[in-house]
């Protein structure tokens, strides 16, 4: 298969595997993958199946044993350590489970650390509103809520208004209802700004928000189903 | 517990870094330590059991002359217990191959063996035989300078005669273990040394048969020194005794003392610092380390280890530092003091001056390094032993940030992100922060210190020999002779002026003070050897009064305006009071001045000098010199280019070694405070950093982050360092300052730059294994773990 000028993610045959002490880990078996421009996916499965491996392959933040990965035209597999970096900072969003915000830093400084490198970023205060946080700027990541932090995370890493944003277990700390507020922000993004979405979740229910939903399964893509119909996050429940 | 040991490898394995940057700092401050103590102890004992073994004497005086009956008289003063009377003088060498006139100390010895007191360590050659008044034992250094040995010749003026003199044996003496010529700073053993000669070749050449002038005694145990020589001064007054003088104020064995005091203040003053810093290092490891690990010490509660387990597996890592430090120290203590003894051999001459590192020196040095490192981590061990265990297994709650007045004022707003999270950072742990700083700075001021030591004596030399003498040479005459002889000195070749000087022993007090000392007389309008204050330059002499030295003003307690008594200790021993007209300061000695002209009134005589300056044509001085060696009515020739270039050559040859081991341990303090410094906040930050690694920050961006705070930290750290560095070198000038000399607080601009340099490079050696850490951080693991 070859790039693509209107696919931003494609991945063909992408094979991972660990060498710890003298066990192979097979990360990833020939995984092909195309996300397409505006969409949202869901990547499913259960702890070790390979879905944060791709995740970080995709992000540029590991490179594949085998098989490549192409954003539109550029090849990551053939990338150097700067030009991931130059890749990362310019395209990609990342949203951690952990939220990893910097505890010294306020939610609008937060979102200024990404605004403050990248060309064109949005206003750090219209991310925070687009997270539904517009009036919680000022405060540090200590005085706000799991998933209120969770949110500056969000908005941290679409203020640069990414081509791809990627979001690793993001409801994973916390408890259904900020949860869904999180996933609430996450749709909002990908709806208004048409943003590339990928999240990776153990919860099945919130496939019923996706484009597409990728069932993964002992480093494969076992099942790929396509909702007809995507469910607005306040209507999922868990 | 042999699970947790193995952890303890391997959290050593881990941290080594840090342990072997505290464990530098801590070993400096060790080596210091144990070179100060056994270079003491070593010149302790060795003097002890020369001073012993030689029969070293208590008390000192000389005489004009004084017939052998006295002797007696002393003998039976209460107290004394032994009398040993001898001739000494002063008189010029002509040495072969050596184009300068030499002086040298002639001293009586009996022919038949050794001397009461004071006996030689013969080291070569045999002892003077009766009957050959040319034998000759010389002082071992001096023969080394010159080359000679047993069975060598050489010439010297005595009383005015030309003698050729045998060299039959080198030897030692307890009375010269430190030599110091006539106006030197520093020994110069080429152009000053000690000459023993038979005793009645002595008394036959200056003419004290049954006569003796100079007498050393040693005392009972018990006796007061101050109580004999009060007797003795009244007993010898009619022969021109210029004062007895006690052992600790003899001088070599004051220099000797001094030397070792001089250690002493080293040994508390520098390693205190190191290991202080020491312990706040350990302290913050052990914090950072102990933070880490609290759910794991959580676990091992929960398993059922005690308090004091927990506690005693972390006092074992500090102990396993401190083990490191020690044995790092201990073997740089012992080259050290190895060639600090190696060092003191070329200035004191001992017959053996061994390098005994004495386990006193090292079990006090242990022993304090142990106490500061446990100081250090206490309590950061006693938090994790006293962490309940349901408490210890949750992660602990953030630290809690909060605007600061820096980085959110008008001029914050302009700050970027990765300089405000330093801001923050740095202010969030303000105690930290400060003594992270203070560690740098003590630093820099060690630096300082070390390196001002040669920005000091070259002042002193500076002032001494340019500013204050300006002489090119001083020629001591035998005997006070008219002033009339500067005509005469004036028509010698080469010599573009002359000036006369008097320096006359006595005896002056103030109330109930005292001091034993001289007064120098100067012509008004000297201008070779002038009267001359350090903050003012040259002052003319007033016509009448005393000038006195600053410290010598402090000693009797009189200001200008006061009266001082003076007992000249020579000619006719008039007695007076004269007012003090002026106060100078000075670094070398306890001068007092007075116009040479009222001087000689006072002293009823006529117009007469001892001693003449000259000013010489730098062409036609070595001609010169050549008809000095026989002149015979001149007792010493002092040539100041002579005194400068020892003075250089001692600094070279010992200071600039000592300012550059310093210096290095300067630099392994403010290596080990960044280093450790940075690693920790590597340690801490480590996810932030990964994160921003993550969200596309280059290497450079986030380097930025840690190096920016080393940074911060390193500019506030200099000027103050700086400061401190200067409070440093007055607390040590004042604790050196001594009766003799005081060494000048005078430090070049260029010292502070490179105190500042060696901080700097400390910081950028450390910023490049911080960088090196930096460039593999796991980007991928910190997405996957709780803060």
């Amino acid at each position: 298969m070859s790039p693509r000028s209107d696919i931003p993610l494609h991945a063909s045959q992408l094979t991972k595997v660990y060498q710890t002490g003298e066990v192979a880990v097979h990360a990833l078996r020939q995984v092909d993958l195309d996300l397409y421009a505006g969409e949202l996916v869901v990547l499913l499965g259960p702890s070790g199946s390979g879905k944060s491996t791709l995740l970080n392959i995709l992000g540029g933040l590991d490179q594949p044993s085998s098989g490549e990965v192409w954003f539109y035209e550029q090849n990551l597999t053939t990338a150097n350590q700067r030009q991931l970096t130059r890749f990362r900072r310019d395209h990609v969003g990342f949203v951690f489970q952990f939220y990893n915000l910097i505890p010294s830093l306020t939610a609008r400084e937060n979102v200024d650390l990404v605004t403050e490198i990248v060309k064109d970023p949005m206003n750090s205060a219209a991310a925070l509103e687009l997270v539904g946080l517009g009036n919680r700027v000022d405060h540090f990541p200590a005085q706000l809520s799991g998933g209120e932090q969770q949110r500056v995370a969000i908005a941290r890493a679409i203020a640069k208004k990414p081509a791809i944003l990627l979001c690793d277990e993001p409801t994973g700390a916390l408890d259904s209802v900020t949860g869904i507020l999180v996933l609430e922000a996450i749709d909002r993004v990908n709806r208004e700004l048409g943003t590339t979405t990928a999240v990776i979740t153990h919860n099945t229910i919130i496939g019923q928000m996706a484009d597409r939903v990728l069932q993964m399964t002992d480093g494969r893509i076992a099942d790929e189903a396509r909702n007809t119909q995507r469910l607005e996050p306040s209507q999922m429940q868990w | 517990m042999q699970a947790l040991n193995r952890k303890l490898w391997r959290d050593l394995w881990r941290l080594r870094g840090q342990i072997l940057a505290t464990a530098i700092v801590m070993a400096s401050g060790l080596a210091v330590l144990i070179n100060s103590l056994s270079t003491i102890t070593s010149l302790q004992e060795s003097s002890q059991a020369y001073y012993e073994r030689y029969r070293f004497a208590d008390v000192f005086a000389q005489v004009t002359r004084a017939p052998l009956y006295v002797l007696q008289r002393v003998a039976e003063l209460p107290g004394v217990q032994s009398v040993s009377d001898r001739i000494a003088k002063v008189a010029l060498l002509d040495v072969p191959d050596f184009p300068e006139p030499v002086m040298a100390r002639l001293v009586s010895v009996p022919e038949h063996g050794q001397p009461v007191l004071n006996r030689l360590a013969l080291l070569s050659g045999r002892w003077i035989s009766s009957g050959h008044d040319s034998e000759v034992i010389v002082s071992q250094a001096f023969a080394k300078a010159h080359g000679l040995v047993p069975g060598d010749h050489f010439s010297a003026i005595i009383n005015g005669t030309r003698k050729q003199l045998d060299i039959v044996g080198l030897a030692l003496s307890p009375e010269f273990v430190y030599v110091l010529g006539p106006g030197a700073l520093v020994p110069d053993d080429q152009r000053f040394g000690i000459i023993w000669m038979g005793r009645s070749a002595l008394s036959a050449a200056y003419d004290q048969q049954g006569a003796f002038n100079d007498l050393s005694l040693s005392l009972m145990r018990n006796a007061s020194a101050d109580n004999v020589i009060t007797a003795l001064d009244s007993i010898l007054a009619p022969y021109g005794a210029i004062g007895a003088v006690a052992r600790k104020d003899q001088l070599s064995n004051w220099f000797l003392m001094n030397e070792i005091e001089q250690l002493e203040s080293m040994s508390t003053i520098l390693p205190a610092i190191f290991l202080l810093v020491a312990a706040f290092l350990i302290q913050m490891v052990m914090r950072r380390m102990i933070a880490t690990e609290r759910s794991e010490i959580g676990l091992l509660k929960a398993f059922g280890y005690s308090d004091w387990q927990v506690a005693w597996h972390y006092l074992k890592l500090v102990l396993l530092i401190s083990l490191a430090g020690i044995v790092l120290g201990s073997l740089t203590g012992i080259w050290l003091g190895r060639f600090s003894t190696q060092m003191y051999s070329e200035f004191f001459r001992f017959p053996v001056l061994l390098y005994r590192p004495n386990t006193a020196a090292f079990a006090i040095g242990a022993g304090i390094s142990v106490s500061a490192a446990l100081g250090g981590a206490w309590g950061a061990v006693r938090q994790a032993a006293l962490l309940p265990p349901a408490e210890a297994m949750r992660p602990p709650s953030p630290p809690v940030y909060r605007r600061g007045r820096l980085a959110d004022s008008r001029m914050g707003q302009w700050l970027d992100q990765p300089s405000r999270l330093i801001i923050r950072h740095l202010m969030r742990w303000p105690a930290r922060t400060g003594l992270t700083t203070l560690g740098i700075a003590l630093s820099v001021a060690l630096a300082v210190m070390s390196l001002q030591w040669n920005d000091a004596l070259m002042h002193l030399a500076e002032v001494s020999f340019y500013q204050a003498q300006r002489q090119h040479a001083v020629l001591g005459l035998n005997e006070p002779r008219s002033t009339r002889v500067l005509a005469e000195v004036s028509r010698l070749p080469g010599v573009l002026a002359s000036e006369p000087m008097r320096i006359v022993s006595a005896d002056l007090s103030a109330g109930n003070r005292r001091h034993r000392g001289g007064i120098q007389a100067l012509p008004s309008d000297a201008s070779l050897q002038p009267v001359y204050d350090i903050n003012l330059g040259p002052l003319r002499v007033p016509a009448d009064g005393l000038v006195l030295g600053s410290l010598l003003a402090e000693k009797l307690g009189v200001r200008i305006g006061g009266t001082v008594h003076v007992e000249i200790l020579s000619g006719r021993r008039p007695v007076f009071d004269i007012p003090v007209v002026a106060v100078v300061d000075t670094y070398v000695g306890m001068p007092a001045y007075m116009n040479l002209t009222a001087f000689n009134r006072r002293m009823q005589q006529r117009p007469v000098t001892e001693y003449i300056n000259i000013l010489l044509d730098p062409a036609a001085t070595e001609p010169l010199l050549g008809k000095l060696k026989a002149v015979p009515t001149l007792a010493s020739v002092t040539l100041k280019q002579a005194a400068v270039d020892s003075f250089h050559a001692t600094i070279n040859e010992s200071m600039l070694i000592y300012m550059f081991i310093f210096s290095m341990f300067a630099g392994a303090l403010a290596f080990g405070v960044i280093y450790t410094s940075m690693r920790i906040t590597l340690m801490e930050r480590g996810r932030e950093l990964s994160t921003l690694r993550v969200m596309g920050f280059r290497r450079a961006e986030i380097a930025y982050v840690l190096l920016g705070e080393a940074g911060l930290l390193l500019l506030a750290a200099l000027p103050l360092g700086l400061v401190l560095g200067y409070a440093l070198v007055v607390l040590i000038a004042a604790a050196f300052e001594t009766e003799l000399f005081r060494v000048p607080v005078f430090i070049e601009n260029s010292s502070y730059a490179y105190a500042g340099l060696i901080a700097l490079a400390a910081g950028v050696c450390s910023a490049m294994i911080i960088r090196w850490r930096l460039n593999r951080l796991d980007l991928i693991k910190v997405l996957k773990t709780r803060a």
